[in-house]
């Protein structure tokens, strides 16, 4: 066993990858003195030599462009993105290029590429260091898209997701690095087996999230345990393709639902969560109204006193 | 604007015969064969979009065809091309099945890309041809990925991006053509400079129609080449493709050119929106680039007009037998719209 936060977790299965695979290299912004990524890239380029972990110019549609061009030739490129932010400017690769390359050209193509940006918000950042637009990529067919929210699977799942034959977004949030555990040694697993995984079993609410809001959950749990509220917890992990079967069992049994997310409320995978599991639960089942919790539709504010409100606290989902 | 193309932009010029020095017979009959097969397929593409047999547009490049066949002739089918919306000559300048196009361009699951790209969205990587796009400059940045990949697999194959006058006007070009110099990328960017935009003539796009001047702002060894003269392509293609196979990092290499149909479809003189000169297109024409190397290798006494009427009759035959063909074949089974979404055939999970 060997112990691990969230951002050295990653950085394990970083080594772990560059170790075994020759064919895989990094490539992003800031790769060679990664202050931006927390811990989780650490002397990677001192380790591994410049040439495969590459820092680039400030170009996020190129880079992201060239990583994906990398992966139809052969290689198995991750690409950073300290900030889901500065990504936007590589729509194109992302949506058009990667996630579509397999369906048009008659599944003779495998852009096999990992996108890896994060979630880096608070502190004072305001609105475009903020964002969590999870929600957006999981809207596109042909785009795997995964939220570890705990130590194992940052690794694990990052693993998975480079060695997957298709382009992935691989999302974490800075708020999920200080979580603390033991991991056993790397065993491979597929990404395209990964269902969502129940964290806490409970009788009395289904509490739906991933990521961040995911660790929020589990805390809550924790309170309304005391409180002798027993709640299933359910961390989706890999937010498209959506598999739902598992949601839909555990409603069956608690027959109530709430859905936390960490982006904002309107046209959100919150929405799209509660879709899928009412549509398939019989009639009558409900309890309740099923319930989300998500950000205010608004950009998130800079100011220490707006932050405070718009982000959502364990004591949120207790209420 | 003032015209930087050292006259290549004015259509009365350029119509003389090429010149065919220092280039051996076969290769001069395979380019002249390949301009022939590329121009009689979009032809028949032009007409079958006509008789409305072709669902989708075409974006036919007739007029273009000495840009992919003399750049192509120093490629080998492990380097790694990339194309755009006007990609049939890219193609087939590497690989002339044209019954394989035809079929694609139909929807039929023998096509290059099993009947599920169309003519926008071509493959065929067992020839090189890695993929074509039809978002204007989608692929220049995959181009240089895959020539960084080239590099990390310590091999000596290039990228290749094709990419048109309008392209250039797109951001991520420019990141691409940074990232390829400082990251010394083997990638070959291929400006096939036709003056015209799908909307708009370049005059009124950009202040100078010289695109060179952005291999110059990166310092990247660039050479400005007559688009129809395929023997001219030929030569500095091949030169620029020996640096780059040497580790000399990215070339840009310029072709003015002309087409003869409009932007979509087999009109000649519509574009989106923009009426081009009839004058213009017909002094294009004189400058065909078929033609002027025909009439060369006649000279030259390695070539004679019977052996052309032969080999265009027997290029007419085949066609015609294809596209018959590629008309009579199945289309994609109703699974194939969920089935390559992912690599493992899976549909929506639930």
């Amino acid at each position: 066993m060997e112990k691990h936060n969230y951002g050295t977790a990653i950085l394990a299965g970083f080594e772990y990858l560059l170790e075994k695979y020759p064919e895989v290299f990094v490539i992003g912004q800031g790769l060679w003195s990664p202050w931006y990524v927390g811990n989780s890239m650490t002397d990677l380029d001192k380790k591994f030599g410049v040439e495969r972990i590459i820092d680039t110019p400030v170009s996020e549609s190129a880079c992201t462009g060239a990583a994906v061009g990398a992966s139809l030739a052969g290689m198995k490129p991750i690409v950073v993105h300290p900030r889901m932010d500065f990504m936007i400017y590589a729509m194109d690769a992302v949506v058009n290029q990667a996630a579509k390359w397999s369906h048009m050209l008659g599944g003779q193509a495998h852009p096999g590429v990992t996108i890896r940006s994060i979630i880096n918000r608070g502190g004072e950042q305001g609105a475009q260091h903020s964002q969590a637009l999870h929600a957006w990529f999981a809207h596109i067919p042909g785009l795997r898209v995964v939220m570890p929210s705990t130590v194992s699977d940052a690794r694990d799942l990052l693993i998975a997701s480079v060695l997957c034959p298709d382009p992935v977004m691989f999302i974490d949030d800075r708020w999920l690095y200080d979580q603390e555990d033991e991991l056993l040694p790397v065993k491979e697993i597929s990404l395209i087996e990964q269902k969502p995984l129940i964290s806490e079993a409970g009788t009395d609410i289904t509490i739906v999230s991933s990521g961040h809001t995911s660790l929020l959950s589990r805390k809550a749990g924790t309170i309304l345990k005391n409180l002798n509220i027993s709640a299933e917890i359910i961390d989706i992990r890999v937010l498209n393709p959506f598999y739902v079967d598992d949601i839909v069992s555990s409603v069956e049994k608690t027959k109530n639902l709430l859905v936390v997310d960490s982006g904002t409320l309107s046209a959100g995978f919150s929405a799209e969560i509660i879709a899928k599991v009412v549509e398939r639960l019989p009639i009558g089942i409900l309890e309740s109204r099923p319930v989300r919790l998500a950000l205010p539709d608004a950009p998130a504010p800079t100011s220490r006193v707006l932050e405070k409100d718009y982000y959502l606290h364990e004591e949120d989902v207790v209420k | 604007m003032k015209s930087q193309l050292a006259g290549l932009s004015d259509p009365t010029k350029f119509h003389e015969p090429v010149c065919v020095d220092n280039i051996n017979t076969n290769t001069l009959k395979k380019m002249l064969k390949s301009m022939i097969i590329i121009r009689k397929t979009e032809q028949q593409l032009a007409l079958a979009r006509k008789e409305g047999l072709i669902g989708g547009p075409v974006h036919l490049g007739a007029g273009q065809e000495a840009i992919a066949v003399g750049i192509s002739e120093s490629l080998q089918s492990s380097d790694r091309v990339f194309g755009a919306h006007r990609s049939h000559s890219h193609l087939l300048a590497l690989n002339p099945n044209f019954y394989k196009l035809f079929a694609e361009v139909l929807g039929k699951e023998t096509g290059f890309s099993k009947g599920m790209g169309g003519s926008m969205h071509l493959f065929d990587q067992s020839s090189g041809f890695y993929g074509s796009v039809p978002i204007v400059a989608g692929t220049v940045s995959l181009a240089v990925g895959a020539a960084m990949a080239a590099k990390m697999q310590d091999t000596n194959n290039i990228g290749v991006a094709y990419i048109g006058d309008g392209a250039v006007e797109e951001g991520v070009v420019h990141e691409s053509f940074n990232l390829a110099k400082v990251h010394n990328a083997p990638t070959l960017f291929v400006i096939e400079n036709n003056l015209f935009a799908s909307h708009m003539h370049i005059s009124l796009r950009q202040p100078s129609n010289l695109i060179s001047r952005f291999a110059i702002a990166n310092e990247i060894p660039y050479k400005l080449v007559d688009g129809n003269d395929v023997c001219a392509i030929h030569n500095a293609a091949k030169e620029q493709i020996i640096d780059m196979r040497n580790g000399d990092g990215p070339r840009l290499i310029e072709l003015v050119t002309y087409r003869h149909y409009g932007h979509v479809d087999w009109r000649d003189d519509v574009d989106v929106g923009v009426d081009r000169s009839l004058d213009d297109i017909e002094n294009w024409k004189a400058r065909d680039p078929i033609h002027r190397l025909s009439k060369s290798m006649v000279k030259k006494g390695c070539w004679s007009l019977d052996e052309e009427d032969e080999y265009k009759k027997q290029v007419d035959i085949d066609i015609t037998l294809a596209w018959d063909k590629a008309m009579n074949d199945p289309y994609p089974s109703g699974n194939a719209t969920l089935d390559y979404v992912y690599s493992d055939n899976q549909k929506e999970m639930t």
